[in-house]
């Protein structure tokens, strides 16, 4: 396996940094790009990025952050984003379709890309998968992709309930039953719209997790719903993404 | 949950740290969400700020929700013993 931080070319043309882990071998292979949490771009999510080099996936990260703040430290980044207004829609389809393109053009690419995003980056998979070309999507516990944020919100979110008419390809959904952004009710809303649309997704929702139960350095984490987690993202993406 | 939630505030005054360094602060960012150290699901955070000298210049503090409301009494209590005139 090789590790490495690069740059890309993300939203605008703009060159922007990532982080990369792609499996040794010359065989091809799917791509899968990994929307950091809103505490960035660190190493729990680097760690993350690996994981899928090990599955055998191509993977990076772009580090969303990065115009607001290069080389900062992920915490000082994440925070100096955060009062900024956080991440704008339109450049976060930008970066992402800028790393999956970089994926595809890697020798090793067999064309397929999927797109999974952790957090406020759940919503944000959603997001993707609503405007680019990928081939699979995992949201884990992403809030507001239904359900409307509180009235004087300072972060510029929105719900996605108008554009999940154009999902593009599968979804899987993973959630805590104990999260309450989103909670169990938001989960059966977008279950219903998911379903009413004709949208393939398969939902897995576990009881005694909330928010950030993927999260192994924090107290959230929970080893039974992360572990099956885990293996719902591989039969999916071993589905979507193979071949 | 991640909250989203932020509340801003221009701020006069001075923090110290990273590095030791005492540096003028300008912006305060306030949330309640999940913190990067302490260990609990959510916590009441406050970043102090000069966003002009780079997203290094912030004392970052997490505190959980029963801390937080103590330390606003604390500082209530603060300002209310010193005399009116020097607290306006």
């Amino acid at each position: 396996m090789t590790a490495e931080t690069i740059r890309i070319t993300g939203h605008d043309g703009e060159e922007i940094e990532a982080y990369t882990a792609r499996p040794a071998g010359e065989e091809t292979r799917g791509g899968v790009v990994v929307i950091h949490h809103m505490p960035g771009y660190d190493r729990a999510t680097k760690e993350i990025v690996r994981r899928f080099a090990e599955l055998g996936y191509d993977a990076i990260c772009p580090n969303l952050y990065w115009r607001e703040a290069p080389g900062a430290d992920p915490d000082d980044a994440a925070a100096t984003a955060r009062a900024n207004g956080g991440v704008p829609d339109e450049r976060l389809i930008g970066d992402v379709g800028g790393s999956a393109e970089a994926l595809r053009a890697l020798p090793t690419s067999n064309g397929k890309v999927g797109v999974i995003g952790y957090c406020s980056g759940g919503r944000q998979s959603v997001l993707a998968a609503c405007n680019l070309p990928l081939d699979a999507a995992v949201d884990c516990y992403g809030a507001f992709v239904v359900g409307t944020p509180p009235e004087g919100f300072p972060l510029q979110v929105t719900n996605l309930i108008a554009q999940l008419p154009n999902l593009r390809c599968p979804l899987l959904g993973l959630f805590g039953n104990e999260d309450q952004y989103p909670s169990p009710e938001q989960v059966n809303e977008l279950d219903e719209i998911l379903t009413r649309e004709n949208k393939p997704h398969e939902f897995y929702r576990y009881d005694n997790a909330g928010h950030a139960f993927f999260s192994v350095d924090r107290p959230a984490y929970r080893v039974e719903a992360a572990n099956d987690g885990w293996e719902q993202v591989e039969t999916f993406y071993d589905t979507y993404l193979g071949g | 949950m991640c909250t989203y939630a932020t509340v801003k505030t221009e701020l006069v005054g001075s923090a110290k740290g990273p590095n030791s360094k005492w540096f003028g602060v300008t912006d305060g960012t306030v949330y309640f969400d999940h913190p990067v150290h302490a260990m609990a699901e959510h916590t009441l955070n406050i970043d102090f700020a000069d966003p002009s000298k780079g997203p290094g210049a912030r004392v970052a503090v997490e505190l959980t929700a029963a801390s937080a409301r103590e330390l606003v009494a604390a500082i209530e209590a603060a300002l209310a013993s010193a005399p009116e005139a020097l607290t306006v």
